[in-house]
């Protein structure tokens, strides 16, 4: 690893001030604005876009990707001082004290996700184009994606927190639409029972829920950042009024703007709203249920971009974490408990699209372990979840391929032998698998081993964080290894296991394509892109991604970690290769039988294949108080509020029903009664003067 | 008129004492008086025909006017017997009337208790009320006379006048209360039109209308002409004998519909047949049998339609 | 004689009045006793005119002469219309008041 310590070396400046945008950069609002009018002529059009949808449907994206990279080149051209650039684009909230304007922050990190977004996302539309073709609700399922591509790019194109939260529940609603897109019976295209709607349905709402919980998060983290700082900006907008009030949040950070405990709790609430948007540990059982959505959906949502957003928000709010250590240590916490967490869960499913959703929550733990480590961590928190952007996309896509020839079946164990059926898919699902377990010279090795070997790093003030979270690392390393391998081995190697009904043929050319363009992103873009060699051919001028995020995260430091980098790199290797070995003798070798139906196996699979009973503790703590509360409320209003208000109106009639006693109706005992009534008023009047 | 009241006055009553007593005439009048007020007032409790009551009321109307005299306040005497007796009263009676005169009120009482409970109010307002008169100090009675008058209560000889006093002050301190009565009357009178109204549910049948319904009853056997009289005969010239037509047929619809209806209708048959017989030089009474009117009462019975809705109409 | 005679008197014809009214089922009888109610107020007020030396009492009986005037029409417009309506002039038979939920 001496090269990637020596980029990591490279000095850099330190955080660089947003400057108005200028050129090609000045126009990222159309970078949001061409999906999202896509989105909208699709949905307001209804059936009668059904026949052209798609059109309109994949060249949105496109052409926000074609920006995209105009954008980055010009970045990438300028000097590092001027790469932070900011789009105004007027005032949006301007309530007293509240004053917001509404702006895009066009910066190496963003764009880099945008690119992102909008490569993954334009290579999965195409697929889709295939892979929906039969579908009646082509058109709608098109409007959603570009819905989700408009919103996601707000999110990370945001100036401001609110902004972000504005993208952040689109992509959530997008989400939601997405997930229950097959809530209703249909018999054209893929078949759906309707018992099948309904369980999609109630996956949607589970993962709408449970967003909901994260986004409270956000909401409180917003609502104190505002009481302390009165901003919500993350930078001073570069050409409004410097006053205080008008400085951004980061900057007002640095100059001691918020104390440490504050910085704690809003840290803590945003790292709330992470574990709900990244299906982070304890937040993270919607993410299993969420694989109902069309494979595509899981592909782009679900695995390279949507759920990454809570790692862009940890990374993006980098100054806060900073500034409070205890906040940042709880990121790593969570990000090694669901490293681990996923990995588990994802050496028991036979699910292929769940195994893979279990493998991208144990991939999305890796990333927050980096960011929760800090400066030494933020831009391979980055790095990995681009590298995890192309070789999940790639699997999922993969996944679906292999659906697509099995008649949408999901279990591993009626797969096996697909490899002499489809070549093409099994290639390209074998370097993103390659990609993903760290075999030398893929992407995931050098995306994957720098957050290993920043996990040992021992930072000031820590005794036993290195040892754990190293540790833990490494043997989610070797545990994505085994998982992984047993994923592919079960799918594609072996004897075959097939319903006697399947005829699995390779996909057609609209799929096969995005396959092969996303694999050899898992192969090549971590050499290209990450890997900074040191031999005198290599350009200089090369952009590297560590380097290129430096005005948004800062440089990466460099400390030595307590074991020696080449340790870790044995060391790890030998457990992929211990993993790779033993999926081998289990799922892969021509000698092993798989059964076609689950054995019964060890508590812990068992455990595992019931996500570790993640919704039985969620039911138990959560759901169930619950709903004893609920009904304790609703009887408490109907025995003590409602009681208390019938109580006064029976109380009303009892004292009516004595009233109306005297009402006889006769005038003459009326009149009696006044006569009475005045003699006595008399006779009190004289008794009084007397 | 006012001369009149006024020179009443003076004559009528006698000045007061100069301890406030009323004179000795004055006191023979109420003595005279007050036992028939209270009696005519007890009439008014006790009489079972309203319109005996309303005649109580009168008397004690009347009386009490003789002592608004005796008190100086002719004008209010005046004014009493002719609006109080002469007008209101009038009203009462013209009420009576519209609402049945012969109704007697039936002097059981069916609310229970409510007797004694009337006789508790009365006795308990007359012990309080003459508690309150009894145990009051009045300062000595100063009476009505030149001194006491307003300046233009007075006319052209110096004297009290009692209507001039009063038209002082009505027209004067209480010219605004006038005004606000006035206003009451007018809305009273108002009230009254409103509250008596009925609304006409069909149309009204003017002269135009029944004469062409008659035309149109002439097909199904009506009359253009009134009907013809009854009893038309030199003996018998009585409501009960049909009238004889042209033809020397009796016309039964000559005799009123109530004689039929009650059996008192003589029997034109037999007025017919004993016409024949004169006009042949017989003897008229010659064969009128004694049960005859007995008959004649059955067969006039088996005549008449006793239709229930004309009767309950008629009634 | 003393003036008190003629307050007395008043007071007996104001009791026998409102007794009349407490009694009396036939609405016209008990409207004529409200009537004599208000004919012995006025013999007081003349009384009082005569005793205090000036005539503002017996304006006020004036007054109330008209008003009760003004109450009769009223008055027996409504027992008019009620009589016609309900073929009745008791006022125990206007008893609409009556909480008809229970007859007794």
């Amino acid at each position: 690893m001496t090269t990637l310590t020596l980029s990591a070396a490279t000095p850099s400046a330190e955080a660089v001030a947003p400057q108005i945008a200028s050129g090609p950069a000045s126009a990222a609002l159309w970078l949001i604005l061409l999906p999202a009018a896509s989105a909208a002529v699709l949905l307001l059009l209804g059936r009668r876009a059904d026949r052209w949808g798609h059109w309109p449907g994949w060249i949105a994206p496109a052409a926000s990707c074609v920006m995209g990279v105009i954008i980055a080149v010009q970045l990438l051209t300028a000097d590092t001082a001027e790469r932070v650039q900011h789009v105004d684009l007027g005032s949006w909230i301007d309530a007293g004290a509240l004053n917001l304007r509404f702006g895009l922050l066009v910066d190496p990190l963003s764009v880099t996700f945008v690119l992102l977004i909008t490569f993954v996302g334009t290579l999965i539309h195409i697929y889709s184009v295939a892979y929906m073709a039969e579908d009646v609700n082509r058109r709608r399922f098109f409007a959603y994606l570009n819905l989700f591509v408009a919103a996601m790019l707000t999110l990370v194109l945001a100036d401001s927190y609110l902004l972000l939260f504005f993208g952040w529940e689109g992509v959530g609603l997008a989400s939601y639409l997405l997930i229950g897109f097959w809530n209703h019976e249909v018999d054209r295209g893929h078949k759906i029972s309707g018992a099948q709607a309904l369980e999609n349905s109630v996956a949607s709402k589970k993962a709408f829920v449970a967003n909901r919980i994260g986004d409270l998060g956000m909401i409180v983290a917003m609502g104190l950042l505002f009481a302390q700082l009165g901003t919500l900006h993350f930078v001073s907008v570069p050409g409004q009024a410097q006053g205080m009030g008008d400085l951004g949040v980061f900057d007002q950070v640095a100059g001691g703007g918020l104390t440490t405990a504050m910085a704690t709790g809003i840290g803590l609430m945003l790292l709330l709203a992470a574990c709900g948007k990244s299906a982070q540990f304890p937040l993270q059982s919607w993410l299993g249920d969420a694989m109902a959505g069309p494979t595509p959906v899981s592909a782009l949502i679900h695995a390279a971009t949507m759920v990454t957003a809570g790692v862009y928000l940890i990374v993006r709010s980098q100054p806060l974490f900073d500034l409070a250590p205890n906040a940042r240590l709880a990121v790593a916490i969570v990000g090694a408990i669901t490293l681990l967490y996923g990995a588990i869960v994802g050496c028991a499913k036979d699910d292929i699209k769940k195994a893979l959703a279990a493998s991208t929550m144990s991939q999305i733990g890796y990333m927050m372990l980096a960011a929760g480590l800090g400066p030494v961590g933020y831009a391979f928190a980055i790095v990995h979840l681009v590298g995890h952007g192309f070789f999940k996309a790639g699997m999922f896509l993969g996944a679906g391929s292999v659906m697509h020839a099995m008649g949408d079946e999901t279990d591993m164990r009626k797969f096996g032998h697909l490899a002499t059926k489809m070549r093409v898919t099994w290639a390209t699902f074998a370097f993103g698998w390659l990609a993903i377990i760290g075999f030398p010279f893929l992407t995931g090795f050098f995306t994957k081993d720098p957050i290993i070997e920043a996990a040992f790093v021992r930072q000031e003030g820590q005794t036993w964080q290195p040892w754990v979270f190293g540790l833990v690392a490494m043997l989610g390393a070797g545990l994505t290894a085994f998982y992984m391998s047993r994923l592919f081995f079960m799918t594609f190697e072996g004897k075959s296991r097939w319903e006697p009904e399947a005829h699995p043929h390779e996909s057609p050319r609209l799929m096969t394509w995005p396959l092969i363009a996303l694999a050899v992103g898992s192969a090549g873009f971590g050499f290209v892109f990450v890997f900074k060699p040191s031999w005198s051919w290599w350009p200089g001028w090369w952009p590297n991604l560590a380097d290129w995020l430096t005005p948004t995260v800062g440089p990466v430091a460099h400390h030595e970690p307590v074991v020696h980098w080449l340790v870790i790199t044995v060391v790890t290797l030998a457990l992929v290769a211990v993993g790779v070995w033993q999926a081998w003798i289990r799922f892969g070798a021509p000698s092993t039988v798989v059964p076609r139906t689950a054995p019964v196996g060890s508590p812990l699979t068992v455990a595992a294949r019931n996500d570790l009973y993640q919704d039985h503790v969620n039911n138990g703590l959560l759901v169930i108080p619950g709903t004893y509360a609920t009904r304790a409320l609703v009887f408490t209003d109907g025995a003590v509020v409602d009681g208390a208000v019938q109580g006064v109106a029976r109380g009303a009639v009892a004292v009516g029903d004595q009233a109306r006693r005297p009402q006889t109706g006769f005038v003459r005992q009326y009149a009696a009664t006044m006569a009475l009534g005045v003699v006595v008023l008399i006779v009190i009047v004289l008794a009084v003067q007397i | 008129m006012s001369a009149m009241v006024s020179s009443a006055a003076a004559t009528l009553t006698a000045g007061l004492t100069s301890t406030g007593e009323a004179s000795t005439g004055e006191a023979i009048l109420f003595w005279v008086l007050a036992p028939i007020m209270v009696v005519a007032s007890l009439g008014l409790l006790f009489a079972r025909k309203a319109v005996h009551a309303a005649m109580s009321v009168i008397t004690v109307m009347i009386t009490l006017a003789f002592l608004y005299v005796a008190q100086d306040a002719p004008f209010l005497g005046v004014v009493q017997v002719v609006v109080y007796t002469g007008a209101i009263m009038m009203l009462f009676l013209f009420v009576l009337m519209l609402v049945g005169v012969d109704a007697s009120d039936s002097l059981v009482e069916t609310i229970k208790g409510q007797r004694w409970i009337a006789l508790l109010g009365g006795l308990g307002l007359l012990v309080v009320l003459g508690g309150v008169v009894v145990t009051a100090t009045f300062p000595p009675a100063r009476g009505l006379d030149a001194t006491t008058y307003p300046a233009a209560g007075l006319d052209s000889t110096g004297q009290p006048s009692n209507p001039q006093g009063l038209a002082a002050i009505v027209f004067g301190s209480y010219a605004f209360a006038l005004e606000v009565v006035g206003a009451l009357l007018v809305t009273a009178a108002l009230g009254a039109l409103v509250l008596t109204h009925r609304e006409r549910l069909i149309p009204k049948r003017d002269q135009k209308t029944r004469v062409k319904d008659r035309v149109r009853a002439l097909a199904s056997g009506g009359t253009l002409t009134p009907l013809a009289a009854p009893g038309v005969y030199a003996r018998h010239n009585a409501m009960d004998v049909p009238a004889l037509g042209p033809d020397g047929q009796p016309v039964e619809a000559s005799v009123n519909r109530v004689l039929k209806v009650r059996g008192q209708e003589a029997d034109a048959d037999l007025y017919a047949a004993r016409i024949d017989r004169v006009l042949a030089g017989g003897w008229a009474d010659e064969d009128l049998p004694a049960a005859a009117p007995v008959d004649a009462i059955e067969a006039a019975e088996t005549d008449c339609d006793p239709d229930p809705t004309s009767e309950e109409a008629d009634r | 004689m003393s003036l008190m005679n003629y307050l007395l008197l008043s007071a007996v014809l104001f009791s026998v009045g409102a007794t009349t009214v407490l009694v009396r089922r036939n609405a016209i009888i008990a409207f004529m006793g409200i009537e004599m109610m208000l004919n012995a107020t006025n013999l007081a007020l003349v009384t009082f005119a005569r005793i205090n030396g000036n005539l503002h009492g017996q304006v006020l009986a004036f007054f109330v002469m008209v008003v009760a005037a003004a109450e009769v029409v009223v008055g027996l417009a409504i027992i008019v219309a009620i009589y016609r309506t309900r073929r009745s002039a008791s006022v125990d038979d206007v008893n609409l008041l009556k909480d008809v939920r229970d007859p007794a």
